[in-house]
């Protein structure tokens, strides 16, 4: 069943296009990540989801309810945990759920969030002020209280932004377990690529507003035609020029400083290209398996991080049109 | 009825994290109880009601708690400044409940810790030696309390749906506060007062409730209090209307 369903979705925040036709649908159940770099248009897409911004185009429903005339039906369907954290840290752990619970005109669930707090092992912590908790124990709270009114869908943006290692993969093992015990189809959106690979049933691969990829991570990664040989040299044309006429090549991407051969059996081949390439000076030769990273590289020619640097600008941008 | 729960929520929790800033509290009731003490025995003898049948301190007591009602519920606002920081304010605008709920709860609120600093202050008075009113006249300044506080609240919400720093806020505010106390007639009567003066303090909207609370607490007061009561309340539809639809304007 498609618990999602976005059709020719656009938002354009005065003359900067943040959301740009996107159509997809996410089915009941599932771990579905949006993958891409800052201001590529995620959070306004999960805004609009949410009910927090209008579509300037396009439609979208959520849990069968339309997202600008069933509000408030979608709202009670989904539980939403913002990248910025939006708690009280004035007030308790206990009395953030507390208020929560009111919000959402449920009855008195003390049993319920006493259970969700041990789900995210902050039981024994709820009579705190959160303004004393770690960064990963705010996260965790903001989780348990957006399960608290029993969302058939859980939004996470940016859910281990600002996170060390180790707390992040706790995290991740949270929200696997939500998934899989709770029954709840879970959005998450991430700039860290294996994040998305590692979580995510489907990822869509979204950049400069449009979504250019999505597939679950494996079908995503087989569509590059296999692994990757990466020759860094300064004489990248030379290395094109040698290389020109071998047909099991899938492909020859040119870079700054370095060239990527995708090819089958790649562990294989190496010792070839490298006879081949005798005449040029190479500073490395290194074999990779692919990952995300790669197949955004391969839609968008640029890392997530070199466009993330672009990105900035549009972000600047959507900020002024915004405040108008 | 739940929109009656998101309004009694809202409403909770600006109580709930008043009552729980007591220095807060202690605080804000130095500024009037030096005022009444010390502007009122000060110029007690120097200063004689004309039309009224009651000394300085009792005259400028009203006055005084209506000022530290108009002062909280104003900064009342600031609430809404620190929870678009702190983001909490997407937590409840993403909740399935209407703005206009919201907007309502949080007035009601800012208004109900005013009027709770009023009463703290009305204590005072009582306690330096204003009688104590009767019953009906207790009643009276409760409504005119309430009148105050959830106007000036709504102010203070307009204002700070405006604004995205406390700073700012309370600069706004300062400015807007003193001017509004002054030509209150908190501190002084409105008889044999130049024109220009008695014209501006009829045009602020806080006369009418020191003027109501005078009528509550001494029984006698320059404005008929019925004429209060309209002013008053007409002001606070007014100010009602303009914050939430403010309100209801906050991007984030």
């Amino acid at each position: 069943m498609e618990l999602i369903k976005v059709e020719h979705l656009t938002k354009q925040f005065g003359d900067l296009t943040a959301v740009d036709d996107i159509s997809f649908s996410i089915r009941e159940g599932e771990i579905f990540g949006f993958l891409g770099p800052n201001g590529a248009g995620k959070t306004t897409t999960l805004s609009i989801l949410s009910t927090l911004l209008s579509p300037t185009e396009g439609s979208a429903t959520v849990n069968g309810y339309d997202v600008t005339t069933q509000k408030a039906d979608v709202r009670r369907s989904i539980g939403v945990v913002f990248q910025d954290p939006t708690l009280d840290e004035e007030l308790t752990a206990w009395e953030n759920m507390d208020i929560h619970r009111r919000l959402y005109g449920m009855k008195k669930s003390q049993d319920k969030i006493n259970e969700l707090l041990r789900l995210v092992e902050l039981e024994n912590r709820k009579k705190q002020l959160v303004k004393n908790f770690s960064g990963g124990m705010k996260r965790r709270l903001e989780i348990a209280r957006g399960l608290l009114h029993e969302p058939r869908i859980l939004f996470l943006d940016e859910p281990t932004l600002g996170l060390d290692p180790q707390t992040r993969n706790h995290l991740w093992d949270y929200i696997r377990n939500m998934n899989r015990e709770r029954k709840v189809t879970i959005i998450l959106t991430t700039h860290y690529m294996d994040e998305a690979e590692k979580l995510s049933d489907r990822v869509a691969i979204i950049d400069m507003g449009k979504i250019i990829a999505l597939d679950t991570p494996g079908a995503l990664k087989e569509q590059l035609g296999g692994s990757v040989i990466r020759i860094e040299s300064n004489e990248t044309t030379k290395v094109r020029e040698k290389l020109a006429d071998v047909d099991w090549l899938k492909r020859l991407s040119l870079h700054n400083g370095f060239v990527d051969l995708t090819l089958q059996n790649a562990e294989k081949r190496i010792a070839e290209v490298i006879k081949m390439l005798n005449e040029v000076t190479i500073d490395s030769v290194s074999l990779k398996i692919p990952t995300l990273e790669d197949v955004f590289l391969n839609y968008t020619g640029k890392t997530i991080r070199e466009q993330e640097a672009s990105a900035k600008d549009r972000m600047r941008q959507q900020r002024k049109a915004a405040r108008r | 009825m739940s929109g009656l729960s998101a309004i009694y929520t809202i409403w909770y929790r600006n109580v709930l994290k008043y009552v729980r800033m007591r220095s807060r509290i202690i605080g804000s009731l130095g500024m009037p109880f030096f005022f009444m003490v010390i502007v009122g025995f000060g110029l007690n003898s120097a200063i004689s009601v004309p039309g009224m049948e009651v000394n300085y301190v009792e005259f400028i007591a009203p006055g005084i708690i209506s000022m530290s009602i108009l002062f909280s519920s104003m900064f009342s606002g600031v609430q809404l400044v620190i929870d678009k920081q702190i983001g909490f304010l997407k937590e409840t605008l993403v909740a399935p409940v209407s703005r206009l709920h919201l907007m309502i709860g949080q007035t009601i609120g800012g208004a109900t810790t005013a009027v709770i600093q009023g009463l703290l202050v009305f204590i005072i008075s009582i306690a330096i030696g204003v009688n104590l009113p009767s019953f009906s006249g207790i009643l009276i300044s409760l409504v005119f309390m309430f009148l105050i506080g959830l106007s000036f609240t709504s102010v203070g919400i307009a204002f700070a749906s405006r604004m995205e720093d406390t700073h700012g806020f309370q600069l706004i505010v300062n400015f807007v506060i003193f001017p509004v106390f002054f030509l209150s007639g908190a501190l002084f009567p409105l008889e044999r007062i130049p024109d220009w003066l008695s014209f501006l303090t009829y045009l602020d909207p806080l006369t009418y409730g020191v003027e109501g609370m005078r009528y509550g607490m001494l029984g006698a007061s320059q404005i008929n209090p019925l004429i209060c009561f309209a002013a008053l309340g007409g002001f606070l539809v007014v100010v009602l209307l303009l914050g939430s639809f403010l309100f209801n304007k906050i991007k984030i």
